[in-house]
Protein backbone atom coordinates (compact mmCIF):
# COMPACT_ATOMS: atom_id res chain seq x y z
CA UNK A 1 0.00 0.00 0.00
CA UNK A 2 2.48 2.34 -0.62
CA UNK A 3 2.86 4.11 -3.73
CA UNK A 4 -0.65 2.70 -5.20
CA UNK A 5 -2.41 4.35 -8.33
CA UNK A 6 -5.52 6.33 -7.58
CA UNK A 7 -7.25 3.61 -8.36
CA UNK A 8 -5.72 1.33 -6.21
CA UNK A 9 -6.34 3.48 -3.71
CA UNK A 10 -10.45 3.99 -4.55
CA UNK A 11 -10.65 -0.30 -4.77
CA UNK A 12 -9.02 -0.31 -1.38
CA UNK A 13 -11.30 1.96 -0.25
CA UNK A 14 -13.81 0.30 -1.33
CA UNK A 15 -12.75 -3.03 0.30
CA UNK A 16 -12.10 -1.63 3.49
CA UNK A 17 -15.57 -0.10 3.56
CA UNK A 18 -17.47 -3.41 2.45
CA UNK A 19 -16.05 -5.14 5.05
CA UNK A 20 -16.91 -1.94 8.04
CA UNK A 21 -20.84 -1.73 6.33
CA UNK A 22 -21.13 -5.39 6.36
CA UNK A 23 -19.95 -5.94 10.11
CA UNK A 24 -22.23 -3.23 11.15
CA UNK A 25 -25.27 -3.44 8.85
CA UNK A 26 -25.51 -7.58 9.03
CA UNK A 27 -26.29 -7.96 12.71
CA UNK A 28 -28.85 -5.22 12.70
CA UNK A 29 -30.92 -6.56 10.10
CA UNK A 30 -30.82 -10.17 11.45
CA UNK A 31 -31.43 -8.47 15.13
CA UNK A 32 -34.66 -6.60 13.39
CA UNK A 33 -35.86 -10.27 11.52
CA UNK A 34 -35.82 -11.73 15.30
CA UNK A 35 -32.47 -13.12 14.98
CA UNK A 36 -31.36 -11.27 18.17
CA UNK A 37 -28.41 -14.09 19.29
CA UNK A 38 -26.33 -13.09 16.20
CA UNK A 39 -26.82 -9.45 17.57
CA UNK A 40 -24.36 -10.65 20.49
CA UNK A 41 -21.81 -12.40 18.92
CA UNK A 42 -21.45 -9.12 16.70
CA UNK A 43 -20.76 -7.44 19.95
CA UNK A 44 -18.40 -9.91 20.67
CA UNK A 45 -16.74 -9.69 17.39
CA UNK A 46 -16.35 -5.94 17.38
CA UNK A 47 -14.52 -6.13 20.97
CA UNK A 48 -12.29 -8.68 20.17
CA UNK A 49 -11.52 -6.59 16.74
CA UNK A 50 -10.83 -3.73 18.33
CA UNK A 51 -7.80 -5.80 20.54
CA UNK A 52 -6.86 -7.27 17.15
CA UNK A 53 -6.68 -4.05 15.62
CA UNK A 54 -4.81 -2.80 18.63
CA UNK A 55 -2.45 -5.36 17.91
CA UNK A 56 -1.36 -5.47 14.38
CA UNK A 57 0.15 -2.26 14.98
CA UNK A 58 2.66 -3.58 16.55
CA UNK A 59 2.14 -7.20 15.11
CA UNK A 60 1.28 -6.11 11.38
CA UNK A 61 2.94 -2.59 11.18
CA UNK A 62 5.85 -3.11 13.65
CA UNK A 63 6.71 -6.31 12.89
CA UNK A 64 6.68 -7.60 16.86
CA UNK A 65 4.91 -10.55 17.89
CA UNK A 66 3.79 -10.16 20.80
CA UNK A 67 1.75 -13.55 22.58
CA UNK A 68 0.91 -11.81 25.73
CA UNK A 69 -1.72 -8.57 24.55
CA UNK A 70 -4.41 -10.37 26.08
CA UNK A 71 -3.43 -9.27 29.13
CA UNK A 72 -4.62 -5.86 28.06
CA UNK A 73 -7.79 -7.44 28.04
CA UNK A 74 -7.39 -8.34 31.44
CA UNK A 75 -6.51 -4.99 33.00
CA UNK A 76 -9.47 -3.17 30.72
CA UNK A 77 -12.16 -5.64 31.90
CA UNK A 78 -10.77 -5.90 35.62
CA UNK A 79 -10.50 -2.15 35.34
CA UNK A 80 -14.41 -2.03 34.93
CA UNK A 81 -15.20 -5.05 37.23
CA UNK A 82 -13.30 -3.86 40.52
CA UNK A 83 -14.50 -0.43 40.86
CA UNK A 84 -18.54 -1.78 39.59
CA UNK A 85 -17.98 -4.17 42.78
CA UNK A 86 -16.88 -1.95 45.37
CA UNK A 87 -19.66 0.44 44.11
CA UNK A 88 -22.01 -2.31 45.32
CA UNK A 89 -20.03 -4.21 47.97
CA UNK A 90 -18.63 -0.60 50.05
CA UNK A 91 -15.00 -0.35 50.95
CA UNK A 92 -12.16 1.11 48.50
CA UNK A 93 -14.16 4.60 48.25
CA UNK A 94 -11.15 6.12 45.91
CA UNK A 95 -12.41 4.06 42.92
CA UNK A 96 -15.74 2.46 43.85
CA UNK A 97 -17.65 3.92 41.44
CA UNK A 98 -19.80 2.81 38.61
CA UNK A 99 -18.96 6.26 36.22
CA UNK A 100 -18.16 4.90 32.55
CA UNK A 101 -15.40 7.61 32.07
CA UNK A 102 -13.62 6.56 35.08
CA UNK A 103 -13.50 2.92 34.12
CA UNK A 104 -12.03 3.94 31.04
CA UNK A 105 -9.38 6.03 32.30
CA UNK A 106 -8.36 3.30 34.23
CA UNK A 107 -8.56 0.78 31.93
CA UNK A 108 -6.38 3.09 29.58
CA UNK A 109 -4.26 4.38 32.37
CA UNK A 110 -3.26 1.28 33.58
CA UNK A 111 -2.60 -0.59 30.39
CA UNK A 112 -0.53 2.18 29.22
CA UNK A 113 1.66 2.32 32.16
CA UNK A 114 1.53 -2.19 31.97
CA UNK A 115 2.56 -1.55 28.18
CA UNK A 116 5.19 0.68 29.03
CA UNK A 117 7.06 -1.22 32.03
CA UNK A 118 7.06 -4.42 30.41
CA UNK A 119 7.62 -3.12 26.86
CA UNK A 120 10.81 -1.45 28.02
CA UNK A 121 11.96 -4.82 28.61
CA UNK A 122 10.68 -6.40 26.16
CA UNK A 123 11.97 -4.38 23.31
CA UNK A 124 15.49 -5.07 24.49
CA UNK A 125 15.16 -8.48 23.03
CA UNK A 126 13.93 -10.08 19.40
CA UNK A 127 12.71 -12.72 17.80
CA UNK A 128 11.73 -15.60 20.11
CA UNK A 129 12.81 -14.16 23.11
CA UNK A 130 10.56 -11.47 22.58
CA UNK A 131 7.89 -13.84 22.10
CA UNK A 132 8.51 -15.94 25.09
CA UNK A 133 8.86 -12.58 27.58
CA UNK A 134 5.88 -11.04 26.73
CA UNK A 135 4.22 -14.49 27.09
CA UNK A 136 5.66 -14.28 30.50
CA UNK A 137 4.78 -11.09 31.67
CA UNK A 138 0.86 -12.01 30.27
CA UNK A 139 1.09 -14.97 32.64
CA UNK A 140 2.63 -13.05 35.38
CA UNK A 141 -0.77 -10.96 35.16
CA UNK A 142 -3.02 -14.26 34.66
CA UNK A 143 -1.39 -16.19 38.42
CA UNK A 144 -1.68 -12.11 39.51
CA UNK A 145 -5.92 -11.87 39.21
CA UNK A 146 -5.74 -15.50 39.91
CA UNK A 147 -4.21 -14.80 43.33
CA UNK A 148 -7.00 -12.20 44.01
CA UNK A 149 -9.55 -13.53 46.28
CA UNK A 150 -11.30 -11.13 46.73
CA UNK A 151 -12.25 -10.82 42.80
CA UNK A 152 -13.06 -14.31 42.87
CA UNK A 153 -9.69 -15.73 42.21
CA UNK A 154 -9.40 -18.09 38.56
CA UNK A 155 -13.69 -18.14 38.88
CA UNK A 156 -13.75 -15.25 38.10
CA UNK A 157 -16.08 -11.87 38.53
CA UNK A 158 -20.24 -11.31 37.56
CA UNK A 159 -20.37 -7.61 36.96
CA UNK A 160 -23.97 -6.11 38.75
CA UNK A 161 -23.92 -3.41 37.31
CA UNK A 162 -22.72 -2.02 33.67
CA UNK A 163 -20.75 1.16 33.48
CA UNK A 164 -23.08 3.94 33.64
CA UNK A 165 -22.56 6.95 30.91
CA UNK A 166 -24.81 10.43 30.60
CA UNK A 167 -28.21 9.00 28.36
CA UNK A 168 -26.04 6.06 27.21
CA UNK A 169 -27.78 2.79 28.75
CA UNK A 170 -25.71 -0.70 28.07
CA UNK A 171 -27.71 -2.79 29.25
CA UNK A 172 -29.34 -2.07 25.65
CA UNK A 173 -27.85 -4.72 23.11
CA UNK A 174 -28.72 -2.10 20.55
CA UNK A 175 -26.91 0.41 22.21
CA UNK A 176 -23.93 -1.34 23.55
CA UNK A 177 -23.17 -3.08 20.24
CA UNK A 178 -23.32 0.25 18.40
CA UNK A 179 -21.36 1.93 21.31
CA UNK A 180 -18.74 -0.69 20.96
CA UNK A 181 -18.62 -0.74 16.30
CA UNK A 182 -18.33 3.08 17.17
CA UNK A 183 -15.32 2.91 18.90
CA UNK A 184 -13.79 1.01 16.61
CA UNK A 185 -14.39 2.87 13.61
CA UNK A 186 -12.77 5.44 15.53
CA UNK A 187 -9.80 3.24 16.35
CA UNK A 188 -9.60 2.30 12.77
CA UNK A 189 -9.66 6.00 11.29
CA UNK A 190 -6.82 6.64 13.95
CA UNK A 191 -4.95 3.50 12.88
CA UNK A 192 -5.05 4.75 9.36
CA UNK A 193 -3.52 8.53 10.50
CA UNK A 194 -0.99 6.78 12.73
CA UNK A 195 0.42 3.99 10.14
CA UNK A 196 0.28 6.62 7.74
CA UNK A 197 2.42 9.51 9.40
CA UNK A 198 5.71 10.27 10.61
CA UNK A 199 5.80 8.25 13.18
CA UNK A 200 3.91 5.06 11.12
CA UNK A 201 6.58 4.89 8.61
CA UNK A 202 9.23 5.01 11.09
CA UNK A 203 7.62 1.76 12.52
CA UNK A 204 6.78 0.08 9.58
CA UNK A 205 10.55 1.55 8.34
CA UNK A 206 12.06 -0.36 11.49
CA UNK A 207 9.64 -3.27 10.57
CA UNK A 208 11.54 -3.86 7.19
CA UNK A 209 15.20 -3.07 8.20
CA UNK A 210 15.93 -2.07 11.49
CA UNK A 211 19.46 -1.29 11.24
CA UNK A 212 19.00 0.85 7.86
CA UNK A 213 16.72 2.75 9.94
CA UNK A 214 18.73 3.02 13.18
CA UNK A 215 21.97 4.51 10.37
CA UNK A 216 19.56 6.93 8.74
CA UNK A 217 19.56 7.98 12.95
CA UNK A 218 16.16 6.53 14.12
CA UNK A 219 16.25 5.56 17.75
CA UNK A 220 13.68 3.00 16.71
CA UNK A 221 13.68 1.25 20.64
CA UNK A 222 11.75 4.21 21.42
CA UNK A 223 9.47 4.59 18.58
CA UNK A 224 8.68 0.40 19.04
CA UNK A 225 7.88 1.42 22.82
CA UNK A 226 5.41 4.36 21.98
CA UNK A 227 3.46 1.71 19.80
CA UNK A 228 3.39 -0.54 22.34
CA UNK A 229 2.53 1.78 24.57
CA UNK A 230 -0.52 2.61 22.00
CA UNK A 231 -1.16 -0.54 21.54
CA UNK A 232 -1.73 -1.18 24.89
CA UNK A 233 -4.28 1.46 25.96
CA UNK A 234 -6.39 0.61 23.02
CA UNK A 235 -6.20 -3.04 23.73
CA UNK A 236 -7.35 -1.75 27.16
CA UNK A 237 -10.02 -0.19 26.18
CA UNK A 238 -11.06 -3.41 24.45
CA UNK A 239 -10.99 -5.12 27.74
CA UNK A 240 -13.13 -2.68 29.07
CA UNK A 241 -16.03 -2.85 26.29
CA UNK A 242 -15.74 -7.02 26.51
CA UNK A 243 -16.30 -6.96 30.39
CA UNK A 244 -19.36 -4.37 30.03
CA UNK A 245 -20.61 -7.06 27.24
CA UNK A 246 -20.16 -10.16 29.22
CA UNK A 247 -20.76 -8.55 32.86
CA UNK A 248 -18.46 -11.57 33.48
CA UNK A 249 -14.60 -11.12 34.16
CA UNK A 250 -12.28 -14.16 34.93
CA UNK A 251 -8.54 -14.17 34.35
CA UNK A 252 -9.07 -16.68 31.79
CA UNK A 253 -9.52 -14.24 29.43
CA UNK A 254 -5.46 -13.12 29.95
CA UNK A 255 -4.27 -16.72 29.44
CA UNK A 256 -1.68 -16.75 26.80
CA UNK A 257 -4.11 -18.99 24.30
CA UNK A 258 -6.01 -15.50 24.44
CA UNK A 259 -3.25 -13.96 22.99
CA UNK A 260 -2.78 -16.87 20.75
CA UNK A 261 -6.22 -15.92 19.21
CA UNK A 262 -5.50 -12.78 18.75
CA UNK A 263 -2.58 -13.11 16.67
CA UNK A 264 -4.19 -15.62 14.98
CA UNK A 265 -7.27 -12.81 13.60
CA UNK A 266 -4.26 -10.73 12.68
CA UNK A 267 -2.87 -12.67 10.57
CA UNK A 268 -5.90 -14.54 9.04
CA UNK A 269 -7.62 -11.61 8.31
CA UNK A 270 -4.48 -9.40 6.94
CA UNK A 271 -1.61 -8.20 9.33
CA UNK A 272 -0.35 -4.72 8.27
CA UNK A 273 -4.21 -4.25 6.64
CA UNK A 274 -6.71 -1.92 7.60
CA UNK A 275 -9.58 -4.10 8.45
CA UNK A 276 -8.01 -7.06 8.29
CA UNK A 277 -8.12 -7.68 12.24
CA UNK A 278 -11.94 -6.92 11.76
CA UNK A 279 -12.03 -10.03 8.67
CA UNK A 280 -9.97 -12.01 11.31
CA UNK A 281 -12.11 -11.59 14.42
CA UNK A 282 -15.62 -12.31 12.04
CA UNK A 283 -14.09 -15.51 11.28
CA UNK A 284 -12.88 -16.58 14.12
CA UNK A 285 -16.29 -15.55 16.52
CA UNK A 286 -18.17 -17.40 13.79
CA UNK A 287 -15.60 -20.22 13.64
CA UNK A 288 -15.59 -20.66 17.28
CA UNK A 289 -19.41 -20.54 17.68
CA UNK A 290 -20.21 -23.35 15.21
CA UNK A 291 -17.06 -25.52 15.51
CA UNK A 292 -17.66 -25.45 19.59
CA UNK A 293 -21.05 -26.99 18.99
CA UNK A 294 -19.57 -29.82 17.64
CA UNK A 295 -16.34 -30.72 18.75
CA UNK A 296 -13.88 -30.13 22.03
CA UNK A 297 -10.92 -29.93 19.58
CA UNK A 298 -12.58 -26.53 18.06
CA UNK A 299 -9.01 -25.07 17.92
CA UNK A 300 -7.78 -27.57 15.10
CA UNK A 301 -9.40 -26.37 12.56
CA UNK A 302 -8.27 -22.97 13.38
CA UNK A 303 -4.63 -24.56 13.33
CA UNK A 304 -5.37 -25.57 9.85
CA UNK A 305 -6.85 -22.43 8.25
CA UNK A 306 -3.94 -20.53 9.69
CA UNK A 307 -1.48 -22.87 7.71
CA UNK A 308 -3.44 -22.57 4.36
CA UNK A 309 -4.07 -18.88 4.63
CA UNK A 310 -0.65 -18.23 5.15
CA UNK A 311 0.64 -20.64 2.21
CA UNK A 312 -2.40 -19.43 -0.17
CA UNK A 313 -2.54 -15.91 1.11
CA UNK A 314 0.24 -14.55 2.96
CA UNK A 315 -0.56 -11.39 3.90
CA UNK A 316 -4.12 -12.68 5.14
CA UNK A 317 -7.15 -12.89 3.58
CA UNK A 318 -8.52 -9.52 2.96
CA UNK A 319 -5.27 -9.35 0.78
CA UNK A 320 -6.96 -11.21 -1.51
CA UNK A 321 -9.12 -8.38 -2.53
CA UNK A 322 -6.52 -5.56 -1.86
CA UNK A 323 -4.79 -4.14 -4.97
CA UNK A 324 -0.54 -3.88 -4.01
CA UNK A 325 1.72 -1.67 -5.54
CA UNK A 326 2.18 -2.30 -9.04
CA UNK A 327 5.82 -2.84 -9.15
CA UNK A 328 5.58 -6.38 -6.86
CA UNK B 1 42.42 20.33 4.90
CA UNK B 2 44.46 21.33 8.19
CA UNK B 3 42.53 19.43 11.49
CA UNK B 4 41.10 16.13 11.54
CA UNK B 5 37.63 15.12 10.85
CA UNK B 6 38.00 11.51 12.39
CA UNK B 7 40.67 10.38 14.47
CA UNK B 8 41.06 6.67 15.00
CA UNK B 9 43.25 5.52 17.80
CA UNK B 10 44.70 1.83 18.44
CA UNK B 11 41.48 0.50 17.37
CA UNK B 12 41.54 -3.37 18.22
CA UNK B 13 38.58 -6.09 16.81
CA UNK B 14 38.68 -9.17 17.16
CA UNK B 15 36.62 -12.26 15.69
CA UNK B 16 37.65 -15.46 17.84
CA UNK B 17 41.27 -16.05 16.48
CA UNK B 18 40.66 -13.62 13.50
CA UNK B 19 42.36 -10.25 14.37
CA UNK B 20 39.80 -7.88 11.70
CA UNK B 21 41.20 -4.56 13.00
CA UNK B 22 45.09 -4.60 14.40
CA UNK B 23 45.93 -1.75 16.32
CA UNK B 24 44.84 0.55 13.52
CA UNK B 25 45.42 4.16 13.85
CA UNK B 26 44.50 6.75 11.20
CA UNK B 27 43.31 10.30 10.98
CA UNK B 28 41.24 11.50 8.39
CA UNK B 29 41.49 14.98 7.17
CA UNK B 30 38.06 17.48 6.91
CA UNK B 31 37.05 17.60 3.50
CA UNK B 32 39.32 15.24 2.35
CA UNK B 33 38.73 11.69 0.04
CA UNK B 34 40.42 9.07 2.24
CA UNK B 35 40.16 5.87 0.37
CA UNK B 36 40.77 2.53 2.10
CA UNK B 37 41.87 0.01 0.05
CA UNK B 38 43.02 -3.52 0.70
CA UNK B 39 42.29 -7.21 -0.46
CA UNK B 40 38.99 -9.06 0.74
CA UNK B 41 38.41 -10.06 4.33
CA UNK B 42 41.48 -7.34 5.09
CA UNK B 43 39.11 -5.55 7.66
CA UNK B 44 37.74 -2.92 5.71
CA UNK B 45 33.80 -2.88 6.56
CA UNK B 46 34.60 -3.99 9.98
CA UNK B 47 36.48 -0.48 10.10
CA UNK B 48 33.26 1.28 8.68
CA UNK B 49 31.24 -0.46 11.37
CA UNK B 50 33.77 0.41 14.01
CA UNK B 51 33.50 3.84 12.71
CA UNK B 52 29.84 4.34 12.39
CA UNK B 53 28.89 2.20 15.36
CA UNK B 54 27.15 -1.07 14.38
CA UNK B 55 30.61 -2.51 16.03
CA UNK B 56 31.61 -2.41 18.93
CA UNK B 57 35.51 -2.41 19.01
CA UNK B 58 37.57 -4.46 21.64
CA UNK B 59 40.22 -1.49 22.36
CA UNK B 60 40.80 1.78 20.59
CA UNK B 61 38.93 4.91 20.38
CA UNK B 62 37.27 7.32 17.62
CA UNK B 63 37.28 10.76 17.88
CA UNK B 64 34.91 12.93 15.39
CA UNK B 65 35.79 16.98 15.37
CA UNK B 66 36.95 16.21 18.58
CA UNK B 67 34.51 14.38 20.91
CA UNK B 68 35.10 10.84 21.55
CA UNK B 69 32.19 8.76 19.97
CA UNK B 70 33.35 5.51 20.85
CA UNK B 71 30.38 4.21 22.85
CA UNK B 72 27.74 6.26 20.83
CA UNK B 73 25.41 4.12 19.10
CA UNK B 74 24.37 4.89 15.53
CA UNK B 75 20.92 6.94 15.42
CA UNK B 76 23.25 9.40 17.60
CA UNK B 77 26.02 9.09 15.16
CA UNK B 78 23.94 9.68 12.19
CA UNK B 79 22.60 13.30 14.56
CA UNK B 80 26.06 14.50 14.50
CA UNK B 81 26.41 14.03 10.88
CA UNK B 82 27.74 10.64 9.95
CA UNK B 83 26.63 8.65 7.55
CA UNK B 84 27.13 5.35 6.17
CA UNK B 85 26.29 3.13 2.85
CA UNK B 86 26.47 -0.10 3.04
CA UNK B 87 28.39 -2.97 1.11
CA UNK B 88 25.02 -5.14 0.90
CA UNK B 89 22.63 -2.67 -0.02
CA UNK B 90 20.50 -1.77 3.08
CA UNK B 91 17.18 -0.22 2.09
CA UNK B 92 13.50 -0.36 3.57
CA UNK B 93 12.66 -3.15 0.38
CA UNK B 94 8.95 -2.74 0.86
CA UNK B 95 8.77 1.06 0.29
CA UNK B 96 9.09 3.24 -2.92
CA UNK B 97 12.71 4.74 -3.47
CA UNK B 98 11.14 8.64 -2.85
CA UNK B 99 9.88 6.70 0.51
CA UNK B 100 13.44 5.29 1.39
CA UNK B 101 14.91 8.84 1.11
CA UNK B 102 12.35 10.73 2.46
CA UNK B 103 12.48 9.07 6.03
CA UNK B 104 16.49 9.56 5.78
CA UNK B 105 15.44 13.14 5.16
CA UNK B 106 12.80 12.86 8.56
CA UNK B 107 15.57 11.19 10.44
CA UNK B 108 17.57 14.72 10.34
CA UNK B 109 14.12 17.07 10.82
CA UNK B 110 13.26 16.52 14.09
CA UNK B 111 11.64 13.87 16.28
CA UNK B 112 8.97 11.93 14.42
CA UNK B 113 6.45 11.66 17.04
CA UNK B 114 4.22 13.15 15.09
CA UNK B 115 1.01 11.04 14.58
CA UNK B 116 -1.50 12.57 12.16
CA UNK B 117 -0.18 14.35 9.07
CA UNK B 118 0.57 11.89 6.65
CA UNK B 119 4.20 11.98 6.12
CA UNK B 120 3.85 11.66 2.03
CA UNK B 121 2.13 15.09 2.44
CA UNK B 122 4.70 16.66 4.21
CA UNK B 123 6.04 18.94 1.40
CA UNK B 124 9.61 19.64 2.62
CA UNK B 125 10.90 15.70 2.97
CA UNK B 126 8.97 15.13 -0.32
CA UNK B 127 11.00 18.22 -1.88
CA UNK B 128 14.14 17.41 -0.40
CA UNK B 129 14.23 14.02 -1.16
CA UNK B 130 13.23 14.68 -4.80
CA UNK B 131 16.59 16.81 -5.07
CA UNK B 132 18.62 14.18 -3.95
CA UNK B 133 17.12 12.35 -6.42
CA UNK B 134 18.01 14.46 -9.39
CA UNK B 135 21.18 14.91 -8.07
CA UNK B 136 22.15 11.15 -8.50
CA UNK B 137 19.54 11.20 -11.88
CA UNK B 138 17.12 8.68 -10.26
CA UNK B 139 14.15 10.91 -10.02
CA UNK B 140 12.26 8.71 -12.73
CA UNK B 141 12.32 5.58 -10.29
CA UNK B 142 11.09 7.91 -7.39
CA UNK B 143 7.38 5.71 -7.23
CA UNK B 144 8.67 2.12 -7.47
CA UNK B 145 9.48 0.12 -4.89
CA UNK B 146 12.83 -0.76 -3.97
CA UNK B 147 12.75 -4.61 -4.54
CA UNK B 148 11.57 -3.54 -7.97
CA UNK B 149 15.12 -1.53 -8.68
CA UNK B 150 18.15 -3.28 -10.34
CA UNK B 151 20.95 -4.16 -8.51
CA UNK B 152 22.96 -0.78 -9.88
CA UNK B 153 19.39 1.25 -8.72
CA UNK B 154 19.48 -0.09 -5.55
CA UNK B 155 23.22 0.90 -5.09
CA UNK B 156 22.65 4.49 -6.05
CA UNK B 157 19.25 4.81 -3.99
CA UNK B 158 22.19 3.45 -1.11
CA UNK B 159 23.86 6.47 -1.51
CA UNK B 160 21.19 8.69 -2.15
CA UNK B 161 19.69 7.53 1.32
CA UNK B 162 23.04 8.04 2.93
CA UNK B 163 23.42 11.92 1.66
CA UNK B 164 19.73 12.52 2.49
CA UNK B 165 20.57 13.47 5.94
CA UNK B 166 23.54 16.46 4.73
CA UNK B 167 25.90 14.73 6.09
CA UNK B 168 29.48 16.30 6.99
CA UNK B 169 31.49 12.68 6.63
CA UNK B 170 30.26 9.63 4.95
CA UNK B 171 31.76 6.81 5.22
CA UNK B 172 31.11 4.62 1.66
CA UNK B 173 31.48 0.58 1.75
CA UNK B 174 31.95 -0.34 -2.04
CA UNK B 175 29.71 2.18 -3.74
CA UNK B 176 30.05 0.57 -7.12
CA UNK B 177 30.25 -3.09 -5.90
CA UNK B 178 28.29 -4.77 -8.52
CA UNK B 179 27.93 -1.64 -10.58
CA UNK B 180 28.00 -1.61 -14.16
CA UNK B 181 30.63 0.35 -16.26
CA UNK B 182 28.21 3.53 -17.09
CA UNK B 183 26.74 3.52 -13.26
CA UNK B 184 30.25 3.22 -11.96
CA UNK B 185 31.23 6.32 -14.39
CA UNK B 186 28.18 8.47 -12.74
CA UNK B 187 28.66 7.62 -9.52
CA UNK B 188 32.37 8.76 -9.74
CA UNK B 189 31.04 11.97 -11.29
CA UNK B 190 28.23 12.41 -7.87
CA UNK B 191 31.66 11.84 -5.58
CA UNK B 192 33.81 14.42 -7.81
CA UNK B 193 31.02 16.80 -7.25
CA UNK B 194 31.47 16.57 -3.60
CA UNK B 195 35.04 16.49 -3.08
CA UNK B 196 36.51 19.35 -1.02
CA UNK B 197 33.05 19.58 0.24
CA UNK B 198 32.17 17.19 2.58
CA UNK B 199 34.67 14.32 4.07
CA UNK B 200 34.44 10.93 2.50
CA UNK B 201 35.87 7.42 3.88
CA UNK B 202 35.70 5.69 0.50
CA UNK B 203 36.26 1.99 0.22
CA UNK B 204 36.62 0.58 -3.13
CA UNK B 205 38.12 -2.38 -5.23
CA UNK B 206 37.46 -0.40 -8.54
CA UNK B 207 41.02 1.04 -8.40
CA UNK B 208 40.31 3.68 -11.48
CA UNK B 209 37.86 5.32 -9.32
CA UNK B 210 40.12 5.03 -6.49
CA UNK B 211 42.66 6.51 -8.02
CA UNK B 212 40.67 9.05 -9.81
CA UNK B 213 38.80 10.27 -6.81
CA UNK B 214 41.29 10.19 -3.81
CA UNK B 215 43.18 12.71 -2.22
CA UNK B 216 44.81 9.82 0.19
CA UNK B 217 44.83 6.40 -0.07
CA UNK B 218 45.43 3.71 3.32
CA UNK B 219 46.46 0.16 2.33
CA UNK B 220 44.60 -2.36 5.04
CA UNK B 221 46.22 -5.83 4.85
CA UNK B 222 45.18 -8.82 7.56
CA UNK B 223 43.35 -5.64 9.85
CA UNK B 224 46.74 -3.50 9.81
CA UNK B 225 47.43 -0.15 7.51
CA UNK B 226 50.59 -0.85 5.94
CA UNK B 227 50.80 2.38 4.28
CA UNK B 228 49.10 5.87 4.06
CA UNK B 229 49.60 8.46 1.60
CA UNK B 230 48.87 10.46 -1.70
CA UNK B 231 47.91 7.94 -4.51
CA UNK B 232 51.85 8.56 -6.50
CA UNK B 233 53.10 7.62 -3.18
CA UNK B 234 50.89 4.66 -2.95
CA UNK B 235 51.34 3.58 -6.42
CA UNK B 236 55.30 3.54 -5.83
CA UNK B 237 55.03 1.79 -2.44
CA UNK B 238 57.08 -1.22 -2.67
CA UNK B 239 54.94 -3.33 0.19
CA UNK B 240 51.74 -2.23 -1.32
CA UNK B 241 52.73 -3.49 -4.57
CA UNK B 242 53.87 -7.08 -3.34
CA UNK B 243 51.27 -7.24 -0.64
CA UNK B 244 48.25 -5.41 -2.98
CA UNK B 245 48.59 -4.32 -6.09
CA UNK B 246 49.96 -7.29 -7.57
CA UNK B 247 53.11 -5.20 -9.58
CA UNK B 248 50.58 -3.55 -11.46
N1 LIG C 1 30.58 -10.82 12.38
C1 LIG C 1 31.72 -11.50 12.15
N2 LIG C 1 31.97 -12.64 12.83
C2 LIG C 1 33.10 -13.32 12.63
N3 LIG C 1 34.05 -12.96 11.76
C3 LIG C 1 33.87 -11.84 11.03
C4 LIG C 1 32.68 -11.06 11.20
N4 LIG C 1 32.75 -10.00 10.36
C5 LIG C 1 33.91 -10.13 9.71
N5 LIG C 1 34.60 -11.22 10.11
C6 LIG C 1 35.93 -11.62 9.64
O1 LIG C 1 36.78 -10.51 9.78
C7 LIG C 1 37.62 -10.39 8.67
C8 LIG C 1 37.43 -9.04 8.03
O2 LIG C 1 36.16 -9.00 7.39
P1 LIG C 1 35.61 -7.73 6.64
O3 LIG C 1 34.24 -8.03 6.20
O4 LIG C 1 35.79 -6.55 7.50
O5 LIG C 1 36.57 -7.65 5.40
P2 LIG C 1 36.54 -6.68 4.14
O6 LIG C 1 37.87 -6.07 4.04
O7 LIG C 1 35.38 -5.79 4.21
O8 LIG C 1 36.35 -7.71 2.95
P3 LIG C 1 35.61 -7.55 1.54
O9 LIG C 1 36.55 -6.86 0.61
O10 LIG C 1 35.36 -8.96 1.10
O11 LIG C 1 34.36 -6.80 1.79
C9 LIG C 1 37.31 -11.57 7.76
O12 LIG C 1 38.24 -12.59 8.04
C10 LIG C 1 35.93 -11.98 8.16
O13 LIG C 1 35.75 -13.35 7.95
MG1 LIG D 1 33.68 -5.47 3.14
Amino acid sequence: MFSLSKNGRARNGWVNFTVLACTGVIPLLLYVAGQTFYLDLATRMVCLAIAAISLNLILGYGGMVSFGHAVFIGIGAYAVGIPAYHATYGEFDLIASYNGFLHILLAVAFSSLFALVTGAISLRTKGIYFIMITMAFGQMIYFFFVSLETYGGDDGLTIDARSEFPAVKLDNAIVMFLVCYVIMLLVIFAMYKIVNSRFGMVLQGAKDNEERMRAMGFNTFKYRLTAYVIAGALCGLSGALLGNFTTFISPEMIDWTRSGELIFMVLLGGGGTLAGPLVGAAIFVVLEEVLSSFTIYWHLPFGIMLILAVLFARKGLLSLFLKEDGDD
Amino acid sequence: MTEPALEICNLVKHFGGVTASDDISLSIMANEIHAIIGPNGAGKTTLVSQLFGSLAPDGGKVRFKGKDITSLPTYKRSALGLARSFQITSLIMSMSVLDNVALAVQAHEGHSFKFWKPARKVETLRLRATEILQQIDLVERADSKVSALSHGERRQVEIAVALAGEPSLLLLDEPMAGMGAIESAQMVEILKQMKGEKTIVLIEHDMDAVFALADRISVLVYGRIIATGSPDEIRQNEDVRRAYLGEA
